[in-house]
């Protein structure tokens, strides 16, 4: 059973008393808990299953401006004080830095916990396993379909409390279910694989598992056999499952820490164009039941809806409070990351843009670190099809697609189809002009 | 010989064990051992994991002790195996109470079957690295100490360097692992890295260079006479190498590669398409290409545990299997997957010593370990003569591989363009893509000059990241696609 709010809180009051004791100014204690439970199913039979139960505590001290930080798994008393002296000794020989602090107090969330993270639901193992072959049994309809690398289902039922000397305390239950399908597809000698899935708040918004199974036969068959093209440059245009990548990439190049340091091509960029204007961004965290969606960030700041790009234009960082003061800004509350980021849906529809050219390359899988946020250069390995005239004509495979970020953010056209699937969304991306490297 | 060993061995570990679960007082080591016996009776295989990780990471960055953090981490994992069926249960809660709910979840899970347990596994007493623990054998404050000196000598060394960031990752990992009948086994790795990564900035262009070195030793094997310089020094030499660099070109050509840390094409290429779990499930490009040509003649590649002190080197791996060294392609054929227990047992072969996780809170899998190209005849420069366009590929940060089509990629972070069998201008980052099964057979010359790589690699799969190590002398491929913006 997950450890309840109450329990966690003593805890957590105890920690903060004896930091104090050992010499602290200062503290902020995390204390999280989770149970998840996972099943693996492949070609159709019970591959296995994992439970995990894990209780965490994150210790922070500081003596003055001097700070350290310990965790540990093992929370029984004498072990804890242990460390409790041990970090206080670290935090006095660490060196001083002046923007070391607790958030600011002003910030701290104070509002109603509302957004329905949380599903009681418990899914017995049987029950998952069911779920889960339902989906395999949908896949292997397909006479192609021979293999699979494995399916699962997880339940994730988590509670954490964070608690500062300046007087935060506040935590909240959140769960997540995942089912995955990932399917082997085998025609003539070629061999390709791929895969669906699903990731919900609540179990009974996760994708049918018939749509899984579905989903992922049909991509991978479509992959069978495929061609590598001649290089040369080409009209792209990405789905909705790649093209969120950029935003993850535009997320990392607009963090604080990146921007106080000057690791990042957008440097310096607030409040100018760095998209072409028909680009709207935003970060917002109080979806009901979002994936993304949270109250407050892991300093205990509330986290508010933010526009991070108007009409083409970077309206605001991702802020948290250390790198705030470097750059002389306050915390959005964005220290644990963005939350539902989304491009806003364009105009275009799904078969205009696949029709914007008479030869579109339609990319549905890249692999590699690809972008380079110091320069925004942009390389990745890449797999999809050839478009003609609007009509998926083949796959292809093995190939390469290379830009710079400010080039793709200028020239981007959304399509109309943003569908909220993930906590990073994005329609379907249309790019003039990349480099595809191929024969 | 191996008997006496064997007896040294089980003392001194009957020792150890016993010592620790007095730690855990919440469990006995009888009741312990009771508990799993009742449980994996009717299992093929399986074993109670025990862990306790110390680790500690001091991060230097922007001029200023950015973070000192401390983690220990404890639990362990109860696992039972039973024909192809894995169930896996943990805890950081090291009690009766919590360890009698996961012999209760793993019965559940398995509960049908009607396994014969399979107790052999060969004990060993070899050491690849010394019990030592690397946090508390340095003291924080000369840690501390230098790193400062670290950023001072990096930024010293030219008006152009904007930044410097240095780490110590340090960490002492003690395991244990009980099998029914009382079979022990224990294991005490140490592993450090030291990273420097450094950003140039010139005419408005910024480039970074990353330097790093690591194994299962202390920090100062890796400091001693001023050896940290030399980091500093070849994390500049990338960066300010790559101010100079010109857009890559598109397209397929020849490729050098260098020696050393390249090595992670063998790793993305071949490597996990060899791992056991993927051909026993046949979801593998290889999984029917034992005995068969997969690689061009003298191309030979081992995986091998033995190392002394590399970062992907084991005494045991996690199911208590002495590691050893397996040879995966011989002479261009191949000769054997890398395995763990339960892929052995269904394969009908033997644990190659693969079997390796995270932590407690990871499941088995074949893993890699040091993954290592041999030498053959020729060297770089025969093969960048060879050349009259293609790239030459000196360091990489990181690779992907789809293992059912094959295709693996890797990205670029100091390449050269080769012009008429001469080394050229430096290339901006690119990713290079290939196809595994065909890559090899692509190898036009292997060379004389095999470099392991410092000791930096963390392998990634299935979510789970381990230490590995890789290396190779020169090579050159005939063909494989780069990923730049020139045509």
């Amino acid at each position: 059973m997950l450890k309840e709010d109450e329990h966690l809180k003593r805890l957590a009051e105890n920690f903060l008393t004896n930091l104090k004791k050992s010499g602290a100014s200062e503290s902020s204690v995390l204390i999280s808990n989770s149970i998840s439970e996972t099943v693996n199913v492949r070609n159709k039979k019970l591959d296995g299953s994992t439970r995990s139960d894990s209780l965490n505590v994150v210790l922070t001290a500081y003596v003055g401006k001097k700070k350290s930080s310990i965790s540990s798994s093992n929370l029984e008393e004498d072990h804890i004080n242990e460390l409790i002296k041990k970090c206080v000794e670290t935090a006095k020989i660490t060196p001083e830095d002046e923007l070391n602090s607790l958030p600011d107090s002003e910030l701290y969330f104070k509002g109603i916990k509302n957004l329905d993270l949380y599903d009681e639901t418990f899914i017995e193992n049987s029950k998952k396993i069911d779920f889960i072959k339902e989906a395999e049994d949908q896949a292997f309809k397909k006479k192609e379909i021979v293999n699979t690398n494995g399916s699962g289902f997880s339940q994730n039922k988590s509670n954490f409390i964070l608690a500062n000397s300046n007087g935060f305390i506040d935590g909240y239950k959140s769960s997540n279910f995942s089912a995955y399908c990932e399917v082997v597809a085998k025609s003539n000698g070629s061999m390709e694989r791929d895969y669906e899935y699903s990731s919900k708040r609540f179990f009974k918004d996760l994708l049918e598992p018939k749509k899984i199974g579905q989903k992922a036969s049909e991509l991978a068959i479509n992959k069978l056999k495929p061609k590598k093209i001649k290089s040369k440059k080409m009209k792209v245009v990405f789905d909705k499952r790649i093209a969120k990548n950029f935003l993850s990439s535009f997320a990392g190049a607009i963090t604080s820490g990146t921007i106080a340091k000057g690791t990042t091509f957008l440097k310096d960029k607030l409040n100018t164009q760095i998209f072409n204007d028909k680009i709207n961004i935003i970060d917002k965290p109080d979806i009901i039941k979002g994936t993304g969606s949270r109250y407050f960030d892991i300093e205990g700041t509330s986290t508010d809806k933010l526009n991070l790009v108007e009409n083409g234009v970077l309206k605001n960082y991702l802020i948290d409070t250390y790198n705030g003061k470097k750059i002389n800004m306050k915390s959005n509350g964005r220290a644990s990351g963005t939350t539902n980021l989304f491009f806003e849906n364009g105009h275009e529809d799904y078969k205009n843009l696949l029709n914007s050219n008479k030869e579109i390359v339609y990319i549905n899988e890249t692999f590699g670190s690809g972008a380079n946020i110091i320069t925004g250069d942009y390389s990745v390995g890449a797999s999809g099809f050839m478009v003609e005239n609007g009509e998926f004509i083949y796959p292809i495979s093995e190939i390469t697609i290379a830009g710079n970020l400010n080039e793709i953010f200028n020239k981007m056209v959304l399509g109309n189809d943003l569908e909220f699937n993930y906590s990073t969304n994005s329609p379907t991306m249309f790019v003039d002009e990349l480099t595809i490297g191929g024969k | 010989m191996l008997n006496w060993s064997l007896i040294l061995n089980n003392f001194s570990i009957k020792f150890i064990i016993v010592s620790n679960f007095l730690k855990y007082k919440n469990l006995d080591y009888e009741k312990a051992q009771s508990l799993i016996n009742n449980t994996l009776v009717d299992c093929d295989d399986g074993e109670l994991y025990l862990e306790d990780t110390k680790s500690e990471s001091i991060l230097l960055d922007d001029n200023k002790i950015k973070s000192s953090s401390f983690k220990r981490d404890t639990g362990y994992g109860l696992r039972g195996v039973a024909e192809d069926k894995v169930a896996y249960s943990h805890s950081n809660d090291i009690s009766e109470k919590s360890l009698e709910m996961s012999c209760d979840n793993i019965k559940s899970t398995l509960k049908h079957s009607n396994g014969k347990y399979n107790h052999s596994i060969n004990k060993t007493n070899q050491k690849f690295y010394d019990e030592l623990d690397p946090i508390e054998n340095k003291s924080l404050e000369t840690k501390i100490e230098l790193l400062k000196e670290i950023n001072q000598y990096a930024r010293s060394k030219d008006g152009c360097v904007k930044q410097v960031t240095a780490n110590f990752l340090g960490e002492h990992k003690n395991v244990e692992i009980l099998r029914p009948g009382g079979e022990l086994f224990t294991d005490s790795r140490p592993l450090v890295r030291i990273n420097v990564s450094i950003l140039v900035e010139k005419n408005g262009r910024k480039e970074t260079g990353m330097y790093g070195v690591g194994g299962r030793q202390s920090y100062d094997n890796y400091l001693k006479n001023d050896d940290w310089k030399k980091i500093c020094d070849e994390a500049f030499r990338m960066a300010y190498a790559n101010l100079e660099s010109k857009p890559s070109p598109a397209g397929e050509m020849k490729v050098v590669l260098g020696p050393g840390w390249p090595a992670i094409l063998i790793h993305e290429a071949v490597g996990h398409g060899l791992e056991g779990d993927f051909n026993r499930k046949k979801t593998s490009v290889f999984h029917d290409l034992v005995g068969k040509k997969v690689a061009s003649d003298g191309v030979t590649i081992i995986d091998d545990g033995t190392i002394d002190k590399k970062r992907g080197s084991l005494n045991i791996d996690d199911e208590g299997t002495p590691t050893e060294k397996t040879v995966l392609i011989e002479n261009g054929i191949l000769k054997n997957f890398m395995q763990d227990r339960m892929n052995a047992r269904l394969m009908k072969t033997k644990s190659t010593g693969n079997g390796r996780r995270e932590s407690y809170k990871h499941v088995i899998m074949p893993r890699m370990r040091n993954t290592i190209m041999l030498n053959g005849n020729n060297t770089q420069e025969e093969m960048i003569k060879s050349v009259d366009k293609g790239i030459f590929a000196v360091s990489f940060g990181g690779g992907q591989v789809d293992i059912t089509s094959g295709k693996f990629v890797f990205n670029c972070t100091e390449a050269y363009e080769i012009i008429n069998g001469k080394i050229g201008s430096p290339l901006k980052g690119a990713t290079l893509i290939g196809d595994g099964p065909s890559s090899l057979k692509q190898v036009l010359m292997v060379g004389n000059d095999m470099k392991l790589d410092p000791g930096i690699g963390t392998c990634g799969k299935a979510g789970q990241g381990v230490p590995v190590g890789v290396g190779q002398p020169s090579m050159l491929i005939d063909n494989m696609t780069v990923g730049g913006t020139q045509l």
